[in-house]
Formats: C-alpha cells, sequence, structure tokens
C-alpha cells in the first residue's frame, strides 16, 4: 500500500506541473490562434460568448492570414532553407572531427570530447557576440584579409545572411559532434580495418562501412541543429542584416510590435505542428519500441 | 603517417574554430580604448567599469538567483521523471507523460517564450494572479524547460544502473523508500548533480524565454547584455563576457566530471 503512495507522489508531482505550465500554455497558444481579434486588452475576442445564449466563436482567418501571405511563408521558407544550410556546414566540420576524436586513443579521446563539447558551456550570446567583433569593418579577419593583400578595401561581412550561417554553425557545431560521437564511439573499429583487408579502398570503406553505420547519429545530431534554428531569433538579431527575415523575427514583431496577438499564436502553433510534431511522434515510438525489444 | 597528418590537422583546425572567438573576445577586453575594434593598449579599466556598473551587477545577482532555484527545483520533478520512466510500470497515459517530459528539449525557445507569457496574462485574467510578470514567472518557466534536461541524464543514468544491487537490498529487508534513499539516490548522486549544473546554465544563459516572461525589476543578465550589444560593440560587454566565459567553462568541467562518474 505504501509503495503505491509512493509511486504516485513520484510520478505525479512532474506530471501535475507540465500539465500546469506547459501543456495548458500550449493549449492557450492554440485557443488565440483560432479567437478572432479585435482592437482591444487583449486583442482578441473569447472563443466562448455567452451574452446571447451559448455561442462557440472560433475563426480559421489568422491561419488563412499567415498562409495566404508571401511575408509569412516567405520567412518561413527563408528559416527552412537557412536551419537547412546550417545542419548541412555543421555535419561537414562535425562529421570529420568527430570521426577523428572516435578514433583517437582513449585518454586522448576524453580530453578531445570535453575540449569541443566546453566552449556550449559559455554563453549562448556572448559566442554570438564575439562573432559580431571578428567580423566588424575594422575586426580581426578584414585586417587579415587586407594584409594579405586579397582585398584591397574592408569587406562588409557583418549584417548579411553569411554572418548568421557563421554564427549559427559556430553555436550549434558542439550539438552535432555529440550525438555524432556517441554512435561513432560505438562501433568497432576493427570493420575499417576489415573492410581494407577485403580490398575496398578508403572511399569505398567509407560509403559502405563507415557512413551507413553512423546514420542514426548523423539524424539526430541534424535534428538537433535543424530544429532550434528554425526558430532562432538571436543570431539574425545580432548579425543579420536586413537582406533577409527570418521566422522568429516576424514572430516575435508579430506579437511584441503588430500586438495581432492571435497571428503570433498561428504563426507559433504552425510552427509546433510543422517541426515539433513529427519529431515527437517519432521518439514516442521509438521509445515504445526500445522498451519492447527489451523486455 | 599520411592520415594521422589528416587527423591531427582536422582536430587542430576544429579546436581553432571553436577556440579562436572566444580567445579574440578576451583578447579585447583588456583593450584600454573605448572604441572595442581600436587597440590602444593593455588596461584593466573595463574590469573596473564593470564592477561598478549597478544595473549589470544586480542584473547578474538576479540571474543567479533565479538560476540556482529554478535548477533546484527542475532537479527534483525531473529526478522523479527519470525515476517514474525507468522503474514504475504504471504510469497512466504514458505516452502523454514521454510528450510532455521530452518536447520541452526540441521546442523552439520562442514558441515556449511566447506561451509561457500567454498563460501568465490569460491566468492574471482568470484568477487575478500574477497580476505582474517579474522574477516569479521567469522562475517558474525555467523550471518548465530545464525539467526535461534534468530527467533525460537520470533517465540515461538509471537504465544502466545495476537492479540487483535494489533486489539485493529489497531481500534484506529494506522497503521501497529506504531503497529509494539509502541506494538508489545515493548512487545516482553524481548524475543528479550534473542535471543540476546543466539546468542551472541553461537558466543562467537564456535570453529568449526570459525576455518574455519578464517584467519590471526582472531583468536578467542575458537581457541587459542583449539590450547592449544588439546595435553595437560594448567594451564592458567584453570583460562581463571574459568573467562568464571563464566561470561557466569550469561548472562545465565539474559537469563532466560528474557526469562522467557513471559511464565507468
Amino acid at each position: 500500500m505504501k509503495n503505491k503512495l509512493f509511486e504516485k507522489y513520484f510520478v505525479f508531482s512532474p506530471y501535475f506541473w507540465l500539465v500546469l505550465f506547459f501543456f495548458i500554455p500550449l493549449a492557450i497558444i492554440f485557443k488565440i490562434s483560432i479567437s478572432v481579434s479585435e482592437w482591444g486588452m487583449p486583442p482578441y475576442q473569447d472563443i466562448f460568448l455567452f451574452d446571447n445564449g451559448f455561442k462557440i466563436n472560433t475563426t480559421l482567418e489568422n491561419y488563412v492570414y499567415i498562409f495566404s501571405d508571401y511575408y509569412y511563408i516567405g520567412s518561413f521558407v527563408n528559416s527552412l532553407i537557412l536551419a537547412l544550410i546550417s545542419t548541412f556546414f555543421c555535419l561537414l566540420i562535425g562529421f570529420p572531427l568527430s570521426f577523428y576524436i572516435a578514433t583517437s586513443n582513449i585518454r586522448l579521446r576524453n580530453i578531445l570530447l570535453v575540449l569541443v563539447v566546453i566552449p556550449f558551456w559559455s554563453s549562448f550570446l556572448l559566442r554570438v557576440y564575439a562573432w559580431k567583433i571578428i567580423l566588424q569593418n575594422n575586426g580581426i579577419l578584414n585586417v587579415i584579409l587586407l594584409n594579405l593583400g586579397i582585398t584591397s578595401e574592408p569587406l562588409q561581412l557583418l549584417y548579411n545572411q553569411y554572418a548568421v550561417i557563421m554564427g549559427i554553425v559556430y553555436t550549434y557545431l558542439p550539438l552535432m559532434i555529440l550525438p555524432l560521437y556517441g554512435y561513432l564511439n560505438k562501433f568497432d573499429l576493427n570493420l575499417i580495418e576489415a573492410s581494407k583487408d577485403l580490398g575496398l579502398n578508403r572511399t569505398k570503406t567509407f560509403f559502405k562501412v563507415i557512413l551507413p553505420l553512423s546514420v542514426p547519429g548523423i539524424v539526430a545530431g541534424s535534428l538537433l541543429v535543424f530544429i532550434p534554428v528554425v526558430g532562432e531569433f538571436i543570431i539574425p538579431e545580432m548579425l543579420g542584416g536586413s537582406d533577409r527575415l527570418y521566422y522568429g523575427k516576424i514572430l516575435w514583431e508579430e506579437f511584441f510590435v503588430n500586438r495581432n496577438w492571435p497571428g503570433a499564436s498561428a504563426l507559433a502553433f504552425s510552427g509546433i505542428i510543422i517541426l515539433v510534431l513529427p519529431i515527437v511522434i517519432f521518439q514516442i515510438l521509438y521509445s515504445r519500441w526500445s522498451q519492447k525489444n527489451e523486455i | 603517417m599520411k592520415s594521422s597528418l589528416i587527423k591531427s590537422t582536422v582536430i587542430f583546425l576544429g579546436l581553432f574554430f571553436l577556440y579562436f572567438p572566444i580567445l579574440v573576445l578576451i583578447f579585447y577586453s583588456f583593450n584600454e580604448n573605448k572604441r572595442v575594434m581600436v587597440w590602444k593598449g593593455f588596461s584593466l579599466r573595463w574590469y573596473n567599469e564593470l564592477f561598478n556598473n549597478e544595473q549589470i551587477i544586480e542584473a547578474f545577482i538576479i540571474s543567479i538567483k533565479i538560476a540556482a532555484l529554478s535548477a533546484t527545483f527542475a532537479t527534483i520533478l525531473g529526478v522523479m521523471i527519470g525515476y517514474s520512466l525507468v522503474r514504475i510500470r504504471k504510469i497512466p497515459f504514458k505516452s502523454f507523460y514521454i510528450f510532455l517530459s521530452s518536447t520541452p528539449l526540441v521546442l523552439p525557445e520562442l514558441i515556449l517564450g511566447l506561451s509561457m507569457l500567454l498563460f501568465f496574462i490569460s491566468l492574471n485574467n482568470v484568477i487575478g494572479f500574477p497580476s505582474s510578470r517579474g522574477q516569479l514567472t521567469i522562475f517558474i518557466s525555467h523550471v518548465t524547460f530545464c525539467i526535461a534536461f534534468v530527467a533525460i541524464i537520470i533517465q540515461a543514468r538509471l537504465t544502466d544502473f545495476n537492479k540487483n544491487i535494489e533486489e539485493a537490498a529489497m531481500d534484506l529487508g529494506y522497503n521501497y523508500t529506504k531503497v529509494l534513499y539509502k541506494i538508489t539516490l545515493p548512487i545516482i548522486l553524481p548524475s543528479i548533480i550534473a542535471g543540476w549544473l546543466l539546468a542551472f546554465t541553461i537558466s543562467l544563459d537564456d535570453l529568449v524565454v526570459a525576455s518574455f516572461t519578464t517584467g519590471p525589476g526582472a531583468n536578467t543578465l542575458p537581457i541587459v547584455v542583449f539590450s547592449k550589444v544588439r546595435l553595437g560593440l560594448s567594451p564592458e560587454v567584453n570583460a562581463l563576457s571574459a568573467i562568464l566565459m571563464f566561470a561557466l567553462i569550469i561548472i562545465g568541467l565539474f559537469y563532466f566530471y560528474f557526469n562522467k562518474k557513471f559511464k565507468h
């Protein structure tokens, strides 16, 4: 009897907290996204009206509004492209790095792994700020380029989409390396030797042995980079210019500048459906599957 | 020989890429000049100004307070989730439970921040609380999205954990509660500390969620720093960066120390 009580306490304390402070807020976003907007405070009508009998007062207008305006769709597409490019570069840098760390001897391996992940612990905002210093017109990169004679006058490196990609790749790289390393570390390095003994050359060994075995790591790392980058607000705000608008920025402005709460909620809820839901379903299925196989 | 040269080069370039910006930041923090980019000479002037900047000091204290409190709450609740998911078979609506405890990991901060803000506003309309947003609302939001990070660490630790020890203790007459407090929790203590450190750092570093849920008298450090560097550079922020990077990296090393223990 006592065990039961104790188990309930353990299960339901966090359950209660998360339903109250996580699920209900998400439900509220949904509720406001289907509310009729109006001038006032709060700037939307209630979805249940009681004045002349009971009436449900909802609309899909906010979704129609954001999905029919290129301003919103274009920004979302910009964010998806940005996330795709950044994920690609993280993979391009992260893969060889994790591979060589995983194939180092065990003492060096742990030191290298800590060295790679430690910058991730230092402040995110300040790491982005560091790139602002590096990419200034009279910043260190321009000084190097000028001295090498590559350019004759300082380049405008800051406040464009390339600076944004640079900042994102830099700050998100450890999120790619960790899961990649996790999987590469697990597999037996003798497989590489074996494939060489069987006459496969380097390229073939890479594509036939190493790459297939690291697919789960690549998927995990890519998701960890891709999803938050789509919603990224700070990096475009600090390093980006007006050449491109992103999802995070228009969501922020829709709420704080335009004061269109239903519109901002519709944007946020669309983001949840398009980005997060597929992954959550995947996770639940995966954890069920792995639990079944364990028993 | 050739391949080991490639290997060293890749690792060296990778580490250079990761550390170069941090070193640049620290280097410029010692610049005497008010114009950050023009080197005038070595000086500790901006460190001095930093320690006399009341706005930054106050924000720092608020941030530490919120981070310590939310990390503690998130750790307690996260340990409960990690334990429940691994050890307790009967969880009502288990898929929903997993959904609640893992979604904050992948939800963009911006959406989370917006949902918390709208929640607090709605709650205020219904029950008249919280009448204004501030440290309490930031604290609640931070606990909510830190729980998931702690839960995942504890879950991983308990999955590796040898159940036989718990069962042996049961056989020796320990009851359920006693096994938990005398056996399980002490063994996973390093992971609990690692989880707390992670939650503490995430809370200390958060700008987006805090920006949504802040109110009068609750400017956290990232909010103040962001307002200073959004449009330009600030020599005081350079000095702050150097100190903060150093402190956070030490916290990170502790995290690795505690989290590594369980792997062996």
